[in-house]
């Protein structure tokens, strides 16, 4: 028995030699909890990116092994996960899970170890670390880069008030705090300010209070759950003639699940995002064919706008990094990809000192002619229409909100 | 204030279920919520196959009493007839059930969010210039109906009185005859028949899943504690007391002190009042 | 005699590993289970000795962590203090509930616990200087001389914790408190007739056992660098404290510790293995299976198959 193991392990080790080692990326990802549906979405772009280098003959002629845990969005979890992706996985590079809260607490590890980092969706995690190896792969920077489009287009309809109704978390208040600023110095009137918990059942009594303050601009920072159920009531309530524009930063109506189920009740908000179809960004449109494939099979969001292509881009950019200077060195791969531009399916990046983009690239878009029950619709653009950034920008908006809607 | 009677209403209907588990039968049922959630999960298959959700959560009503019936006849074999220890354990028993429920719905459904269509979902009731979801009103008549159906049932049928007499005095009741546990039986499954539609309710007024479950434990339990244990009337005015309590803390305070007001009215009146508001 | 050579012992292992070139990734895991094995006696006092069920596990341990945050933000206060004062802060959390609801009959105390959690999440939530909803990022200060990395000397305060915590409730146990607890789990209304004091016993068992639930939550700032409330008034801490002494058995000291060594450890695995839902799963099988089969945890199987012949004590 001994012995049949011990020819084995040579077999094994004779293989390993006539191949060189794996190059070994970790990461841990939430795949349960509450950001569970979007890690899975984007852990399925990571693991394309993997297969298409690994099918052209991997990194440095080596093959990539990727090694990802379930942090089940707990916070107190990422640090041990990360230690042991270090230390006993030895893995060569390291991804950030998605989302802010679970990325916090590994941020002093990666600085106290001088290691690259590649962030995945979070806000503002390096404010207070200030890590000169950190990749943000989101379009956004800071809360102004968020709110900045929405507000802008909320003044060219001739706003002069605003509302605001954020939910009671981490990432929704973080946005809520740079709205309340950018809206003060545009010289917006704030004329109605709620924070709600979660697990809110019914907005029903906030949006009347909302449409009571007659607000030219409602700005909504929520999380899924609440995203629909806001919706749904000011479908049902209806937010009064004066608002014009209606949306800005509900997370969740990105989804598709949820897009599909509103249906028309969407139709008019005007809302944040990070990709529609419509940019123009090389590539893309073949990596979300191919991903509209596999994501049937792995049974995660169909359509995937929101983070997979972002996730594609965070291997690209490694990659880009990786043959470029032919090595693995934190050091080496975190100076190029401070000083070159980032070639992705997600347009050109380029980083800042602090590891966010240099030049943001929120994108506003306004829901028009979505019927119900059809997720086909989405690929077209034009359902969702670019009102910002100027660049990309397809149409204006159309105000009043509740004309927009077509009632 | 009108849309605080109307979730209040909403809450008292989800709590229904565990007032006859846990505040006649004594059972620590916090996987009431989960079992309530997978209600919902079902309402939602159904719903795929063009069934109504509240026909459906009818429907589904048999279904559930069997599985209530098992639950209980599980729970009574484990731990009930061992004896004294039971809360405890039976409280950790079904601690595990709740986990089971929501980790078989996430590998069955995923962790989305689901949600039903009817022609009641997203219209409103509009009463001069004042509009009313028709979903909450949905919720809040089905809410009502099963109070009173309840109430009814318990005190005017010979099977709902013997289940309120077993609340009272086991040995009593043994003594004249009558079987405790295949009443007590009867009775959970009831209860959690209820949940089935409680479950169909759910999703009507909001999309569900698989973790909501969490959420529902606090809120469930504090109403049927604020309402004094197994009162069915108790149980829809502690509804309202939460729901109508939320809405003015809402408009007064802001919303983000709701949950620890109900909470705290729940602790006072635990100090003050520790049978409940509406308790015997 | 036996016990404090294996309390010394615990520490010297425990300091010996910290001090060795042990993988790094061991103390971070061992941390969680060690805190584990703090919040399981905890409960165990007042849950397993009396049979007051303890939701409100995540409020005292909540509580503790933010107790450490605001010292840490006000005054830098060094981790002793932290400790020392996320004790007496969750402790008198404890004194407070307790003397609002131990009047109570077992269940309703347990909802009441709960109730106390979402109370202190949502005052936590509403609390600016600590970041409220948003969470607080922390830097941890350079660790003591003698450890390599700060993590090392958390895992080395963290078991100095718990082997305080189980001498604890060791002394709790055999002394005339323990046994009026016992009776009142046996029958309360017994031991009020039989004169013992059973609400003044009760309040001190509730202080004393959230007072260690504080102290446990007390590392965990500098741990994660990092604290949000939604994170840390999870109800997971609440069932797990709960399940532990289930599984390990909750009428001797041990039995938590073997419970959250257990249910701790296999969490841990679990997370770096199989990872993904499965994950929960385990958790609500071992519970349900243990408190089944089970019913007096590890140490109930062990003392049947007469491994254990009398008690250490």
């Amino acid at each position: 028995m001994r012995l049949a193991s011990f020819v084995l392990g040579l077999a094994f080790s004779a293989a390993a030699l006539a191949q060189p080692a794996p190059v070994k990326i970790g990461m841990s990802m939430p795949q349960t909890g509450s950001l569970g549906a979007g890690g899975k979405a984007a852990l399925l772009a990571l693991q394309m990116w993997v297969d298409d280098v690994n099918a052209k003959g991997g990194l440095l002629g080596r093959r990539i092994e990727f090694i990802v845990y379930d942090d089940q969005t707990n916070p107190a979890l990422t640090p041990g996960i990360y230690t042991k992706l270090l230390d006993v996985d030895k893995v060569d590079l390291i991804i950030a899970p998605y989302g802010t809260v679970p990325t916090a607490p590994i941020m002093p590890l990666v600085k106290q170890r001088g290691l690259l980092l590649m962030g995945n969706f979070s806000f503002q995690v390096n404010h207070t670390v200030k890590h000169d190896m950190w990749f943000n792969n989101s379009p956004w920077t800071d809360a102004s880069s968020w709110s900045d489009g929405f507000i802008h287009i909320g003044q060219k309809a001739g706003a002069k008030t605003i509302a605001f109704l954020a939910a009671d978390q981490e990432f929704a208040q973080n946005l809520a705090n740079g709205a309340r600023t950018l809206a003060k110095k545009a010289g917006l009137q704030t004329v109605y300010d709620q924070n709600y918990p979660p697990a809110t059942v019914d907005f029903s009594a906030m949006i009347r209070a909302i449409r009571a303050a007659r607000p030219d601009i409602v700005f909504v920072m929520s999380y899924p759950n609440d995203s629909v159920a806001i919706v749904r009531a000011i479908n049902e309530i209806g937010v009064g003639d004066s608002v014009k524009l209606f949306g800005g930063g509900m997370v969740g109506l990105q989804f598709t699940p949820n897009m599909v189920s509103l249906g028309s009740s969407l139709n008019g908000i005007v809302n944040y995002n990070s990709y529609v179809p419509g940019v123009k960004y090389p590539g893309i449109e073949d990596f979300l064919q191919r991903y509209a494939k596999r994501a049937l099979e792995a049974k995660v969001d169909p359509l995937g706008f929101y983070l997979p292509p972002f996730n594609y881009a965070i291997g690209q950019m490694l990659e880009q990094a990786i043959n470029a200077t032919k090595s693995l060195d934190h050091r080496k791969l975190a100076d190029y990809l401070h000083k070159h531009e980032m070639q992705t399916i997600v347009g050109p990046i380029r980083f800042g000192p602090d590891g966010e983009w240099a030049n943001p690239r929120v994108i506003h878009a306004q829901f028009r002619g979505v019927v119900d029950k059809d997720m086909e619709q989405f690929r077209h653009p034009g359902r969702q229409v670019i009102l910002w950034p100027e660049q990309y920008k397809i149409g204006e908006a159309i105000v009043p909100f509740e004309k927009a809607r077509g009632k | 204030m009108l849309f605080g009677i109307l979730v209040g209403c909403f809450y008292a209907a989800v709590s229904v279920g565990l007032s006859v588990a846990f505040g006649l039968l004594d059972v620590p049922h916090v996987a009431h919520p989960a079992l309530m959630v997978l209600g919902s999960y079902c309402t939602y298959l159904l719903g795929r196959y063009g069934w109504d959700p509240i026909v459906a959560g009818i429907a589904l009503t048999p279904l559930f009493f069997l599985l209530g019936v098992a639950i209980y006849r599980f729970y009574y074999e484990t731990f009930e007839k061992r004896g004294s220890d039971a809360g405890v354990r039976g409280l950790a028993f079904f601690f595990g059930l709740a986990f089971i429920i929501e980790v078989g719905l996430i590998l069955v459904f995923g962790v989305d969010q689901r949600m039903v269509e009817a022609d009641y979902i997203g219209k409103s009731l509009s009463l001069g210039g004042y509009r009313i979801p028709w979903r909450l009103l949905v919720a809040f008549g089905v809410a009502l109906l099963l109070t009173a159906a309840l109430t009814l049932y318990l005190s005017r049928t010979f099977t709902g009185r013997a289940i309120k007499a077993v609340a009272q005095d086991e040995p009593a009741l043994r003594l004249m005859g009558a079987n405790p546990v295949r009443i007590k039986q009867w009775a959970f499954g009831i209860a959690t028949a209820v949940t089935a539609l409680a479950g169909a309710m759910l999703i009507v007024v909001g999309p569900v899943e698989p973790s909501l479950d969490r959420v529902y434990i606090g809120r469930t339990f504090c109403v049927v504690v604020l309402a004094g244990l197994g009162s069915m009337t108790g149980t829809l005015l502690a509804g309202l007391i939460l729901g109508v309590s939320e809405s003015i803390v809402l408009t007064l305070f802001g919303a983000s002190w709701a949950p620890a007001v109900a909470f705290g009215l729940l602790l006072v009146v635990l100090g003050i009042r520790p049978q409940g508001l509406f308790g015997r | 005699m036996k016990f404090w050579i294996g309390v010394a012992a615990t520490v010297a292992l425990a300091a010996g590993l910290a001090l060795s070139g042990t993988n790094e990734y061991f103390f971070y895991a061992g941390y969680v289970v060690l805190q584990f094995v703090v919040l399981a006696t905890a409960w165990n006092i007042l849950g397993g000795y009396a049979g007051y069920v303890n939701f409100g596990t995540a409020a005292f341990f909540g509580i503790g962590a933010y107790t450490a945050v605001v010292l840490f933000k006000a005054v830098g206060a060094p981790l002793g203090v932290q400790i020392l004062a996320a004790a007496c802060a969750s402790g008198l959390l404890g004194f407070g509930t307790g003397l609002l609801t131990l009047r109570l009959r077992g269940i309703f105390f347990s909802i009441a616990t709960v109730a106390v959690i979402f109370i202190m999440h949502t005052a936590i939530v509403n609390w600016r200087y600590v970041g409220g909803a948003t969470g607080v990022q922390l830097l941890r200060p350079p660790a003591m001389p003698l450890f390599d990395s700060y993590t090392r000397m958390l895992f080395v305060v963290m078991a100095v914790l718990a082997v305080a915590g189980v001498c604890i409730a060791r002394y709790i146990e055999v002394s005339w408190i323990g046994r009026g607890l016992r009776a009142i789990r046996d029958s309360e209304e017994a031991a009020e007739c039989s004169g013992v004091p059973t609400l003044k016993l009760k309040l001190f068992a509730c202080t004393v056992s959230g007072a260690l639930m504080g102290a446990a939550g007390a590392p965990l700032p500098m741990y994660m660098s990092f604290l949000e409330p939604a994170s840390s008034f999870d109800l997971n801490y609440s069932v797990s404290a709960l399940a532990m002494p289930m599984i390990g058995g909750t009428s001797h000291w041990l039995g938590p510790v073997i419970g959250a060594i257990l249910l701790g450890s296999v969490q841990q695995i679990v997370t770096v293995t199989i990872s993904n839902e499965i994950n929960v799963l385990v958790v609500g099988v071992l519970l349900v299976v243990f408190v089944v089969a089970a019913p007096d945890g590890v140490l109930g199987l062990l003392r049947k198959l007469k491994w254990l012949h009398r008690s250490s004590r």
